[in-house]
């Protein structure tokens, strides 16, 4: 096949515009295999979690998060869109004031963040936010 | 691994029951294992796996981290400072170091 | 589960498709770490014919890549000080002396960094790192440090942090005037594929996006800077050659004359704005 420049650059395009959805559908099924190990199998139901992230973050490398759930024995969060989507799990003993932490986190691109708390009476909440992670203009 | 550096600032408290706001810092390259050299080799995985925040020997906080946690792994949370006493930070390096820092609270 | 999973990869189909949004932050905000005030806005030098005013870098940054810098707890930069202040102590090298030994305090840096790039007494224009390394070869007989490496970036943080908060002054006139004419003449020359001068984003363009960038002016009193992109800290060098290769262009190198004049220029364009190190940028 002879392609021209142009053809051959269009046809890179369409392929990672493909690649770049065909990733996500396969680490989403690997969320769900994260989420399941953490909650035993067990439905989360939504809402009981306050995450504070950047809508916008300048660099994924270091994106603060900070998770809350009161009441939560453990809080994790995972991010769907990275090689691996767990990130970190808190896990608070008898002298923690409150189920609150904060920390930085690694995002490969554009994702939901989601955060899954196991209350003290077993069961599990969950919630997402989506950040949105900038490429700059500059490489430097 | 040498040079690892932790930085701990907790409030002090003032009376027994007092909630102190704890930070925690340690230079770390937590290398994600997922990175490739300049000749395309990948370079292994080391990062801190697990810290623990005690006082008095009992818990307050145990963390699981992964390679997503950023270089230099910053936490922040809050303690329940019971007593005069002693809080533990420690640290656990997948190359079986482990890092601790101290913090007294008198009162 | 499945309604949620369902919202999320519309969320990510929707951000892959739709602009986003630039993550500026608060342009009106005051830099204060611990009660000091730094100067992030003044008005330019005399010798800048076409910017009013100069700004800090700071001002351009998000509010969470702000933040980090206001707290030196939360600031990862300072690592690398405390590094350098147990550096400056030690002892290196065939003379047996440590920085200590002749400087005393590491305080006794203070106002170094504003005066950073300096002629020095044979009339050679050296940058901080030139300094530090005469020191380990001359004075300590030890071997002299990599441009980029642990130690001298761990060294030249915390002397640059003596000078937190103290303002920009290098010498532009008298032994330093040709030298900074040579940055000068830099800064305007248009370089690469891209034919693209510092100028042309960081004069013309400071405040516009450079696709998600928020152009900056380039100021260096942030330096040395920890960058999030680089979750480290780097030299003013690593960052004018991370530019001119971004042009597309055949750089120069660490520690090369070329990049020293032009580090005195651009310096000089920030006469008057507060010594940030370590500043935190993206």
């Amino acid at each position: 096949m002879n392609l021209t420049r142009r053809q051959a650059l269009i046809t890179a395009l369409s392929a990672a515009a493909v690649a770049g959805i065909l990733p996500r559908s396969a680490s989403a099924q690997s969320l769900e295999d994260a989420m399941a190990a953490f909650t035993g199998g067990a439905e989360a139901s939504e809402g009981g979690i306050i995450i504070t992230a950047p809508e916008i973050a300048e660099n994924g490398n270091t994106v603060p998060v900070e998770v809350e759930a009161e009441g939560a024995a453990r809080i994790t969060i995972f991010a769907a869109g990275n090689p691996n989507p767990g990130v970190v799990t808190f896990a608070f003993g008898p002298l923690a004031a409150v189920s609150r932490a904060s920390t930085r986190i690694r995002l490969a691109e554009t994702q939901d963040v989601v955060v899954v708390a196991e209350m003290a009476d077993g069961s599990y909440q969950m919630a997402a936010q989506e950040v949105k992670v900038t490429i700059g203009g500059c490489g430097g | 691994m040498e040079g690892v550096r932790p930085r701990v600032r907790v409030d002090s408290a003032t009376e027994a029951g007092a909630v102190v706001e704890v930070k925690t810092l340690i230079s770390h390259p937590m290398e994600s294992g997922l990175r490739r050299d300049g000749d395309g080799n990948l370079i292994p995985r080391q990062i801190i796996n697990r810290f623990t925040a005690e006082y008095n020997g009992e818990m307050v906080i145990d963390v699981t981290l992964e390679p997503a946690i950023s270089t230099n792994p910053y936490f922040e949370f809050d303690a329940t400072v019971p007593e005069p006493g002693t809080f533990t930070f420690t640290w656990y390096d997948d190359d079986g170091d482990v890092y601790t820092s101290t913090n007294d609270q008198s009162f | 589960m499945p309604g949620n999973a369902r919202r999320a990869t519309m969320a990510v189909l929707l951000a892959g498709t739709v602009m986003v949004a630039p993550a500026l932050g608060d342009e009106s905000a005051e830099l204060v770490i611990d009660g000091q005030v730094f100067v992030t806005r003044t008005e330019a030098p005399e010798h800048m014919e076409y910017v009013p005013e100069i700004i800090s870098g700071w001002v351009f940054r998000s509010d969470e890549t702000q933040a980090v810098q206001m707290d030196d707890f939360d600031n990862p930069g300072m690592l690398y000080v405390d590094e350098g202040l147990d550096l400056w102590t030690q002892v290196d090298g065939e003379a047996g002396e440590s920085c200590a030994s002749c400087h005393g305090d590491a305080e006794s840096m203070a106002g170094v960094r504003t005066q950073m790039p300096h002629v020095n007494e044979d009339g050679e224009l050296w940058a901080m790192e030139d300094y530090v390394n005469n020191c380990r070869t001359e004075r300590m007989e030890a071997e002299a440090w990599g441009w980029e490496s642990g130690p001298m970036l761990a060294m030249t943080t915390m002397i640059s942090y003596q000078s937190r908060g103290l303002p920009m002054n290098v010498q532009i006139d008298g032994e330093a005037q040709e030298y900074w004419e040579q940055g000068r003449d830099l800064y305007y020359t248009r370089f690469g594929q891209l034919n693209l001068s510092c100028a042309n984003c960081h004069e013309d363009n400071y405040g516009n996006m450079l696709r998600a960038d928020h152009l900056s002016q380039g100021q260096l009193n942030g330096f040395p800077v920890y960058r999030l992109k680089w979750a480290g800290v780097g030299s003013i060098h690593r960052r004018l050659r991370g530019c001119i290769t971004d042009t597309r262009a055949e750089t120069f190198g660490r520690g090369s004359d070329e990049l020293t004049a032009l580090e005195l220029y651009v310096s000089s364009r920030g006469n008057g704005l507060s010594v940030e190190a370590p500043s935190v940028r993206n």
